[in-house]
Parts: C-alpha cells; sequence; structure tokens
C-alpha cells in the first residue's frame, strides 16, 4: 500500500513509520505544522510543534530512507481545534483537544488530503490496536493507551488508519527506536496540550476569553460562597483553586459541581453530589459492530486515563446513553465516554459520543 | 530521476570537480610565507584571474567569499555602512520587491537594526522593473540613498532584469549599484564593466562549480565596511582563510560556464521552450509566469490553476521528478511566492505555482519524463485542492 506517516517528530511516529517501511508499505512521511507560529526549541517535555521536532521528523524519516515534507495545517487545526478548545471552556464544557484533532485533523484533513493525492492510508503512532477484523483495541501498555482519543473515528476513518504500535509497550517503542538507529529514542514524552506551550490553559482561556467576573454558589445552601473571574476557568470535579470566601457550614471540601455559562455561575458543592449515575452524550460513533437496537452491556471511560465502570449503553442516530452500575465522579461535559467490550485481546472499543448531561 | 531544479543548485563540472581534488590535494596556506603557502597563493591569484577576465572585472575587483548569501550581504550592508559613515543621513536603501532573500532580509535586518529606510522597486506583470521608477525615486532621495540593489535576473519567475539601465540610472545620481547575478552568471551574457554596476554577487554551486564559494564583484572606488573580521584576507574586506581548491574550481567552472554560454543558452532555451509548448499541452489552463521574451534560458515557471504547488511537488516527486514551488520556507512550511505576489498574482495563484530549471546535464528524457507524469499529478493535485474548506 501506499501511505502517509504523520510524523511528529517523537519516537512514536518514527517507529511506527519505521514499522509500516518494514511491512512493505511504500511510506512518505509528512510533519504537520500546527503552530503559527512555532518556537525554535522544544522546552521541557510539552508540545510537539517546534522546528526542532519538525527537523527530529526530518531526521527519522532520512534514517527511514523515506520521502518527508511537512504539511502546513495551522489554520485548519487553529479553527477546529483550538478555537474549539476556547469555545468549549466558553460554553462550560471541558473539551478533549487531542481527541478534536484526531477527529478533525489527523484522521480528516490530512486523511482526506493523503487519499486525494493517492495515498490508502494514514500510518499514526498512536498506542492502541486496529487488526484485521477492523476492530479498535486498547494498546498492550495500559498506561499509554490512546484508544480513548482514537475512539471518535468512524468506521471510514478506521479502514484508513494504520497503528503500527498497538502491541508493543513504550519501553519496546524506545528500545526499537535505538536499535534502528533512530535519534528520538530518549526524547521525552510530549505531556499537556500542544498548543499551549507553558502549560497554563487557564491563562492561555484568560487571554482569550478575558475577565469575566462572577459567583460561585453553593449547591446545597444556595449561597454566595466567593466569586471568580472567568467562569471557564473551572472543571466539574475541581477542587483546588476555588478561593472561596467563606468555608462550607458543614466544614466538608467543595467541588465544582457544575458551569452555567448564561449565568456565569460555578456552582460547588459536597463529593458526594458529583456522582453520576446517568450519562447523556451526543454526536455518536459505533465502530465495534453493528450499532445496536437495546442496551449493551460494557464498561465505559469518561475521560482521558480514567477508570472504567460498568454500565449499560443505548445508543442510536443522534446519541447515547449510559446507565452506569457504580456512581462515578466528576464527570464533565464535552468530555468523550467511550465503551469498551471487555476482551482478552485487547478490550473493544465499542463506540463513543460526546458527553451533554450527567 | 528527472532533475529539473538546476536554480537550486546544478552538478559541479568535471573540470571543476578534477580541479578541486587535485588541488584540495596540496597542502598550503594562501597566507603563508613559505613555498607551500606561495604555491596556494598562486592558485588563488590565478583563479582571481581568471574569474575577473571571464566576467570583464580587474582581478583586483573581485572578493572570494562563502558563497552568494554572503555575497549579497556584504554588498548591501557594507556598502550601506560605508556610505554612511562618509554622510550619516544616507540611510535609504533601494531594493526590488522580486529580490532573493539574501538582499530582502539583509534590508530589512538594516532597517530594524540601524535605522535604514527601504525603498522598494515594484515589477510588472512579468517580473520587470521600470528604470524610470528608479529614476523618480532616486530624484527623490538621491542624496539620501545609501546603495541600490537589483537582481540581474529572477531566481524563480527567470525574468532578466534592464541591469545596464538601472545602473546607469544609479550611475547619473552617483549611487552604487549592487546587483545580484547568481541565476545570470553562465546563462546570459554578464560583463561587469560593461554593465555599469558597482557590485557584483556570483556563486559557484548555480554554474557547475562547488557549494561554498562565490564572489562579490566590487568596483575598486566602492567601499565596503566588512561583516567578517579577521586576517583581512580579501582587501581587508573579508576575512577568512581562503578555501583555495574551493576558489580554483569555482574559477574553472565561472571560465567554463561564460565561455559555453551562448552555446548552452541556445541548446537549454529550445529543450525549455519545448518544456513549456508539452507542459501547455497537457495543461491548457496552465499559466506561464515571468518575461516570455527577457528570461532566463533554463527557466520555466508555471501556475497550475486549482492546485497546491506543494501538492504537485509531493506527487511528481514519487515519479522521480525533482522541481521547486520556488518559494521560500519558513517553519518547513511554504508561503506563498513574494515574487509572484509583486507580480500581481493572488494568493491562490502563487500558491499554485511550480518552477522547473533545466540546466547542462539537462536532456529531452527530463521533458518525456515530466510530461509523463504531470496530467495524472495535476489531477490528483485538483482533487487535494478541492477539500479545502472555503476561508
Amino acid at each position: 500500500m501506499r501511505v502517509l506517516a504523520a510524523m511528529s517528530g517523537g519516537v512514536d511516529s518514527a517507529v511506527a513509520a519505521a514499522r509500516a517501511v518494514e511491512a512493505g508499505h511504500d511510506v512518505t512521511g509528512v510533519h504537520l505544522a500546527l503552530a503559527r507560529n512555532p518556537q525554535t526549541y522544544r522546552t521541557g517535555a510539552r508540545g510537539c510543534c517546534t522546528l526542532e521536532d519538525s527537523r527530529d521528523a526530518r531526521r527519522a524519516a532520512d534514517v527511514l530512507g523515506i520521502p518527508f515534507y511537512v504539511w502546513d495545517m495551522a489554520d485548519r487545526f487553529h479553527d477546529d481545534v483550538v478555537d474549539d478548545f476556547v469555545a468549549e471552556y466558553a460554553a462550560g464544557r471541558t473539551p478533549n483537544p487531542c481527541l478534536r484533532c484526531n477527529e478533525k485533523i489527523k484522521f480528516a484533513a490530512v486523511l482526506d488530503r493523503a487519499v486525494a493525492l493517492g495515498f490508502d492510508a494514514v500510518v499514526t503512532g498512536h498506542h492502541a490496536r486496529l487488526g484485521a477484523d477492523g476492530l479498535l483495541r486498547r494498546s498492550v501498555d495500559a498506561a499509554k493507551d490512546q484508544s480513548y482519543v482514537l475512539a471518535v473515528l468512524t468506521r471510514a476513518q478506521l479502514d484508513r488508519s494504520i497503528f503500527p504500535l498497538g502491541d508493543s509497550t513504550k519501553a519496546e517503542v524506545r528500545a526499537e527506536a535505538a536499535r534502528r538507529g533512530l535519534a528520538v529514542a530518549d526524547k521525552p514524552d510530549s505531556h499537556d496540550i500542544c498548543f499551549i506551550a507553558d502549560g497554563d490553559t487557564r491563562g492561555f482561556l484568560a487571554e482569550r476569553l478575558g475577565e469575566a467576573p462572577g459567583q460561585v454558589v453553593d449547591a446545597l445552601t444556595g449561597a454566595v460562597v466567593g466569586s471568580h473571574s472567568g467562569a471557564y476557568q473551572y472543571t466539574v470535579g475541581q477542587r483546588r483553586g476555588l478561593h472561596l470566601d467563606r468555608p462550607a457550614p458543614d466544614g466538608r471540601p467543595r467541588y465544582v459541581l457544575s458551569i452555567t455559562p448564561t449565568t456565569n455561575t460555578v456552582t460547588v458543592g459536597p463529593a458526594e453530589a458529583l456522582e453520576v449515575s446517568d450519562v447523556r452524550a451526543t454526536r455518536p460513533v459505533w465502530t465495534g459492530g453493528p450499532r445496536p437496537d437495546g442496551p449493551v452491556e460494557c464498561e465505559v471511560q469518561l475521560r482521558a486515563h480514567g477508570d472504567v465502570v460498568p454500565a449499560a449503553v443505548e445508543v442510536d442516530a443522534d446519541g447515547l446513553r449510559a446507565s452506569l452500575r457504580r456512581p462515578v465522579r466528576g464527570v464533565a461535559a464535552g468530555q468523550a465516554i467511550v465503551a469498551y467490550r471487555p476482551d482478552p485481546a485487547g478490550d473493544v472499543v465499542l463506540g463513543s459520543a460526546t458527553i451533554t448531561a450527567a | 530521476m528527472a532533475y529539473l531544479d538546476h536554480a537550486a543548485t546544478t552538478p559541479m563540472l568535471d573540470e571543476a570537480l578534477e580541479a578541486y581534488v587535485a588541488t584540495a590535494r596540496e597542502v598550503g596556506n594562501a597566507s603563508s610565507l613559505h613555498a607551500a603557502g606561495r604555491r596556494a597563493r598562486r592558485r588563488v591569484e590565478e583563479s582571481r584571474e581568471r574569474v575577473a577576465a571571464a566576467l570583464g572585472a580587474r582581478p583586483s575587483e573581485v572578493i572570494f567569499t562563502g558563497g552568494g548569501t554572503e555575497s549579497d550581504n556584504l554588498a548591501v550592508k557594507g556598502v550601506f555602512w560605508a556610505r554612511r559613515a562618509a554622510r550619516a543621513d544616507r540611510v535609504r536603501v533601494v531594493s526590488s520587491s522580486v529580490e532573493h532573500h539574501a538582499v530582502l532580509d539583509a534590508v530589512d535586518w538594516l532597517v530594524e537594526h540601524e535605522g535604514a529606510q527601504a525603498g522598494l522597486l515594484p515589477v510588472d506583470a512579468v517580473g520587470r522593473l521600470d528604470p524610470e521608477r528608479l529614476r523618480a525615486e532616486l530624484a527623490e532621495h538621491g542624496e539620501r540613498v545609501a546603495v541600490v540593489t537589483a537582481m540581474w535576473a529572477n531566481n524563480e519567475v527567470g525574468t532578466v532584469q534592464p541591469v545596464a539601465e538601472l545602473a546607469a540610472v544609479a550611475a547619473e545620481h552617483g549611487v552604487p549599484f549592487h546587483t545580484d547575478a547568481i541565476q545570470a552568471v553562465g546563462q546570459v551574457p554578464v560583463d561587469f564593466a560593461a554593465s555599469g554596476v558597482s557590485a557584483l554577487t556570483v556563486t559557484g554551486h548555480k554554474l557547475g562549480g562547488p557549494t561554498g564559494v562565490g564572489a562579490l564583484l566590487l568596483a575598486r572606488d566602492v567601499a565596503a565596511t566588512p561583516l567578517l573580521h579577521g586576517g583581512g584576507q580579501e582587501r581587508d574586506v573579508r576575512s577568512g582563510t581562503l578555501d583555495t581548491a574551493g576558489i580554483v574550481a569555482f574559477a574553472v567552472a565561472v571560465e567554463a560556464a561564460v565561455k559555453g554560454q551562448q552555446e548552452y543558452a541556445a541548446r537549454v532555451a529550445a529543450l525549455r521552450d519545448e518544456l513549456v509548448e508539452r507542459v501547455r499541452q497537457a495543461v491548457p489552463e496552465v499559466i506561464f509566469n515571468g518575461d516570455p521574451a527577457d528570461r532566463l534560458p533554463g527557466n520555466a515557471h508555471f501556475s497550475f490553476p486549482g492546485c497546491e504547488g506543494d501538492a504537485l511537488l509531493l506527487l511528481l516527486d514519487a515519479q522521480g521528478i525533482a522541481c521547486s514551488t520556488g518559494s521560500a520556507c519558513s517553519a518547513g512550511v511554504a508561503q506563498p511566492s513574494h515574487v509572484l505576489l509583486a507580480m500581481g498574482a493572488d494568493d491562490d495563484r502563487a500558491r499554485s505555482s511550480l518552477r522547473f530549471t533545466l540546466g547542462h546535464t539537462s536532456t529531452g528524457a527530463d521533458v518525456d519524463a515530466l510530461i509523463a507524469a504531470l496530467p495524472a499529478a495535476v489531477e490528483r493535485a485538483r482533487r487535494a485542492a478541492a477539500l479545502r474548506t472555503p476561508r
């Protein structure tokens, strides 16, 4: 096959490209320029969008002996991921930009362009399994598993995707990179949100959304217990940084229960008030088989790196509803709910949707 | 492989390569006083004379440098500094909107760091400068202009400028005129003295010599403040141990390129015309850019409506065809060509462009390979471009 390997400059995508070459594919490497004003050097372990990363990717492509190009996706990324990220926070939700990037950029804008240019598939260094059965499964490396942020992909997108790393642990990938002479073998993992170089998400949002002072209200008493400078700075389940003026009457810690953009109010309450058992979600995809007619017993994951809980999931064309078998705390609108079917060969992604209410 | 990117760099001539290897085997620093040093010095000075003779300059006007970018920077910054030192309000630098970045960015640097004022001469739709615009510029700012710089021939669209006319206008006002002749030497007749320019940039690797060696021809009465300080090896204007082997090979290449220019230009222009004609047949909507008559013999430059040059390059590269989008890269991301924008092209047309440049090793088979691959590449690139969401 003629395949396009998306190469971030990190060790995973470099080894994924190497494995695609070894599998006999005709591989072309592409680095996606996502930042409008890229920094020259990486600072710490953040981000993946500096010129240094681009050069690392090019060097890896050289070592593999494959053509290499840089594709400018900065405008698309800005519109579909960064603006969306800001708008979601402004709407009181908690977005996952990696998921959105997969949905809109890597497996949409990039994949579509690749297909138009005559490529058959896109290869990435995501840690997830996608075998001949077409099912997306968790990586063997549970700590590095990225199936959660890939679960948004449709059948058509998965059919044109190759994830060569799903059967390997991160340690194995690094060892293989060293064996193959790839200089990125020891490169630190990237963390956090790639377009917020200093890791200061609040500051990033404040710059874009400005100050919007409002009240912090206690859910039990209805009393105003504090103020905030922007409701977008809060996430459901958050405990730290609330800066309440007065302690709650019951003396127990308070958590963010909900954010109401219309009134610019942050509602706080005790931990048990965070517990939800019923989750509703929109924009469902279902790739683990034919869409079921009735409830399906499965496990659901409600945030990246979150625990799974048993649930009964019902899905139709417009939405998804999950009845959790035990309550979960801190379920935030905007995050994805991903349904998995436990399987000894790797838990299978059944489907996913964007949480609207819990 | 069909190599259609000779304007980026062209293969070394056999005689230049042989001269390089033979000289590189010899020990000797041209600044040393002993026999080995004298031998190296002799090679350098013989080369200086050959370059001077080939380009219509005096040997004392040849300053060897590390290549085109250094020569351009030395001419623009060096002459600016020297002229401003003579008169403090002489801070205007006049260039054109289609210069290479080695000139444009040097001017920008002077503006940002040295208080210079930039005057930018426009071009017409084929990328050609109008000497009358320079006349008007100098009539307005004459005394305050430190240096005028305009390229002999454009590296992207191949348009050859009326350099002698421009130089004459500058001379009327007593302002030094520099020309970047990197793309011109060996392609069109270039004579330093006859052209009337005060400074001329030439580099080795565009004409069959090695990369990393070139020269600035600088008239004896034009002062330039050095960029590099040290031993003062080249007329106290340029320091650094002379690259004897590189200089020898450069001189061999310059001499050969100039000597063979007429025959070369006739052969390559005929091949280029065939390429243009066949591209037009294969892709009738294509737009041919640059001056149709006054252009470099090896240059063919097109816009492919509805395509992105980047996508075409990738697709042609996969078929073993090397060409260029001709545009500068910023962070590895192609920017729309400032040359095409200056010629009045819109962003889409600028981004849809590809440059094919022929050279001394080009054959009809290269053109055949391009024509065989081009229609399918254009078709695919169109499909890819159609995916772009309208903005």
